[in-house]
């Protein structure tokens, strides 16, 4: 497989620019993403992956242009999302598409796969007539792996299994030739057998066509699969907290949550899990968006907090040796001091 | 050793409009005393149907058609699936208790989690909410939560990973041997699982009770298990200790598995999905039910439904004619070694 590696600056086909989203709950206001930049360079497979709270599934939103930012930019292509206006914002919404994670929610009961992936070849005007669209249907099935097309053309979300259904919902997403996909936990719902073959198709499509793939992920392992020759950021309470190349980030995390997440997880290797380093946390439980910590929002669980440096002072998202971004005062003191020293 | 669960033969059907859908076909096995088993297997696969009638809780639709569930207590071993209500009442609770997947939601939201446990006690015999009291106090602490903040807390105020406490303490309020957990972590983070699932190690050696747990999370069953089943198409197609499923699988649906799961420390290892998809348990394949799926399959797979033999070992059993050959291409596994 064809596979360009982790982009040089100032080729980003995509970028959150310092990007917010606050929302306001009957509990008050709540900041879900908090200052993220994130640049993917055309072609990059990224993984950002994080627990629920974490504000994954919101950034995936403001990537995808679906919610409006309350602070910071979307830039595609270098220019402002938000500032466009009329064909340049339809534009926009044609090269970036979500494919989200509940393919029994997304895909309508009652339309059968040809009614689900013709009306935006349609709405588009990339089709003329049934014939066309037919033909181009056929060879959107036949690159998710559904075949032959002719048996699923009929088909309701009722008739497929999971698998299939995210298929259907991937060929929906490439009806528009998209730039841009952003996978909102596109396995999580569908059987651990068929997981790779799902994670496979998509980085086929990142080979194929060069399409710049987003996965949003709870799973740190599915991560380094779909990510293995790029990136995981790892977000905790609204902010990017880690940055790095997904194999460096597991063997060697800089920030301490991603440490204490890494240690965590449970391997399917009895002995390998029964063994593994664990990072012990102060405290089990996650804040309440409502009530974030100041300072660093880890540092009330965290294993390295400093009393007067991390519970005042929040840390910057900062560039450390290996091509890779911590934001974590002590980490950042630690890495740097040791490479000026090597 | 006498065994505390013996499943000899069980076999669970559910009605349909296409007729019936064989979720359990004749499964055996048994569980010693304060032993911890695995069953794993994807959706489809009967995990659940079996776990639930481990403890005569058949679901409207379903009948089971053959078979026994034997539990012993000091008393000598009764057949569960014979049980009459109030005997039932009795087993249930005090004798095997159940946490269920959806259990997360099934808390009584308009009752204080107090209330939940002096409901469960009464409907059992507890009366004496002080005696109530004193057990609630000591399990809550033995999950590492504040009772007092707990007890008053309604199960909204909780998080996913104090309710699973609780669900977990609730289910030992009246000192069971046998735990049955299905998916315990399924729905919780990463470090919440984590804590639950030391919770059940240190629960397990501090009182010693069995556990028989239904996952599709394979890391699960390297964590806790001392003996894994897989189950496949409403059968234990294999059965071993845990080490050896993971480290010298035998059956390929195990192999398959195994191969299928990422790792995030060690080696990332070559990695693929099984091809296709599981059965119709209405319309099941003929002989092997996993044969159209199986790289290994020849053409007696085909034609012969094949039962558990001994392979590596007495104790490592495998329902597959080409046991032998899954083993030499496989061999063994190092741990954290991909296959």
């Amino acid at each position: 497989m064809a596979v360009r590696d982790v982009t040089a600056p100032g080729e980003h086909l995509i970028e959150l620019d310092r990007i917010s989203r606050t929302f306001v709950t009957p509990g008050g206001r709540i900041t879900a993403v908090d200052n993220v930049s994130l640049a993917l360079a055309s072609g990059e497979a990224m993984c950002l992956v994080g627990e629920s709270g974490c504000g994954k599934t919101t950034t995936g939103r403001l990537l995808a242009g679906l919610l409006a930012p309350t602070g910071g930019r979307l830039l595609f292509e270098g220019k402002d999302v938000w500032a466009k206006r009329g064909d340049d914002l339809a534009a926009f919404r044609r090269a970036v598409q979500l494919v989200h994670q509940d393919p029994y929610a997304s895909l309508n009961p009652v339309r059968t796969v040809y009614d689900t992936l013709s009306a935006p070849l349609f709405h588009h005007r990339r089709a003329r007539g049934r014939a066309d669209a037919v033909a181009q249907i056929n060879e959107l099935l036949r690159r998710v792996g559904l075949t032959p097309p002719a048996d699923f053309l009929p088909k309701y979300p009722h008739q497929l299994s999971g698998g299939q259904r995210q298929r259907v919902s991937i060929a929906r997403a490439l009806t528009v030739d998209p730039r841009v996909i952003v996978a909102d936990e596109a396995v999580s719902m569908v059987d651990v057998s068929i997981r790779i073959t799902l994670l496979d198709l998509l980085l086929a499509l990142r080979a194929e066509f060069g399409v710049t793939i987003v996965l949003i992920t709870h799973d740190l392992a599915v991560a380094r699969y779909f990510a293995r020759r790029g990136r995981i950021g790892v977000m905790y309470l609204g902010r990017v907290v880690e940055l790095a190349p997904t194999e460096a980030l597991v063997a060697d995390p800089a920030h301490p949550y991603a440490a204490a997440l890494i240690g965590a997880i449970p391997e399917a290797d009895p002995t390998l899990t029964r063994t593994k380093e664990r990072i012990p946390l102060r405290s089990a439980e996650v804040p309440s968006l409502l009530e974030i910590p100041r300072g660093c929002s880890f540092h009330p669980r965290c294993p390295l907090s400093e009393a007067g440096l991390c519970d005042v002072k929040v840390p910057d998202l900062l560039p450390v040796p290996g091509e890779r971004e911590v934001a974590c005062h002590i980490a950042v003191r630690a890495r740097t001091a040791t490479a000026v020293s090597a | 050793m006498t065994a505390l669960l013996s499943v000899r033969d069980l076999a669970v059907e559910f009605r349909s409009g296409r007729g019936p859908v064989q979720a359990v076909r004749g499964v055996s096995f048994d569980v010693a005393d304060g032993e911890a088993v695995a069953i794993i297997g994807e959706s489809g696969s009967g995990k659940t149907t079996l776990a639930i009638s481990l403890i005569k809780l058949i679901p409207r639709g379903a009948r089971v058609t053959r078979g026994e569930v034997l539990f012993r207590n000091d008393r000598g071993t009764r057949d569960v699936l014979d049980m009459e209500d109030d005997e039932l009442r009795r087993f249930r609770w005090h004798e095997a208790a159940m946490v269920f997947q959806s259990a997360l939601n099934s808390f009584n939201p308009v009752i204080n989690i107090w209330a939940q446990f002096l409901d469960t006690a009464r409907a059992h015999g507890m009366r004496d909410p002080k005696a109530v009291r004193g057990k609630a106090d000591e399990l809550l602490e033995l999950v590492h939560l504040e009772p007092e903040r707990v007890l008053r807390a309604y199960p909204h105020e909780l998080s996913g990973g104090m309710k699973q406490r609780v669900l977990i303490a609730l289910s030992l309020l009246l000192g069971p041997r046998l735990l049955i957990l299905d998916e315990p972590t399924t729905a919780l983070d990463i470090l919440t699982q984590r804590a639950i699932i030391d919770l059940l190690r240190e629960l397990r050696s501090r009182l010693g009770f069995a556990m028989v747990f239904i996952s599709h999370d394979l890391s699960l069953a390297a964590e806790l298990a001392d003996r894994v089943f897989t189950m496949y198409a409403g059968r234990i197609v294999e059965e071993a200790k845990v080490g050896d499923l993971f480290y010298q699988p035998r059956h390929p649906y195990s192999v398959g598995l195994l191969r299928a799961v990422p790792r995030v420390s060690g080696e990332l290892g070559a990695l693929a999905s099984i091809p296709g998809s599981p059965p119709d348990l209405v319309d099941l394949p003929t002989g092997c039910a996993y044969h159209p799926r199986c790289p290994f399959a020849v053409e007696r797979c085909r034609r012969e439904d094949p039962s558990l033999v001994s392979a590596d070992s007495p104790q490592h059993r495998v329902a597959c004619i080409r046991w032998q050959a899954v083993a030499e291409s496989v061999g063994s596994r190092r741990p954290a070694e991909a296959l």
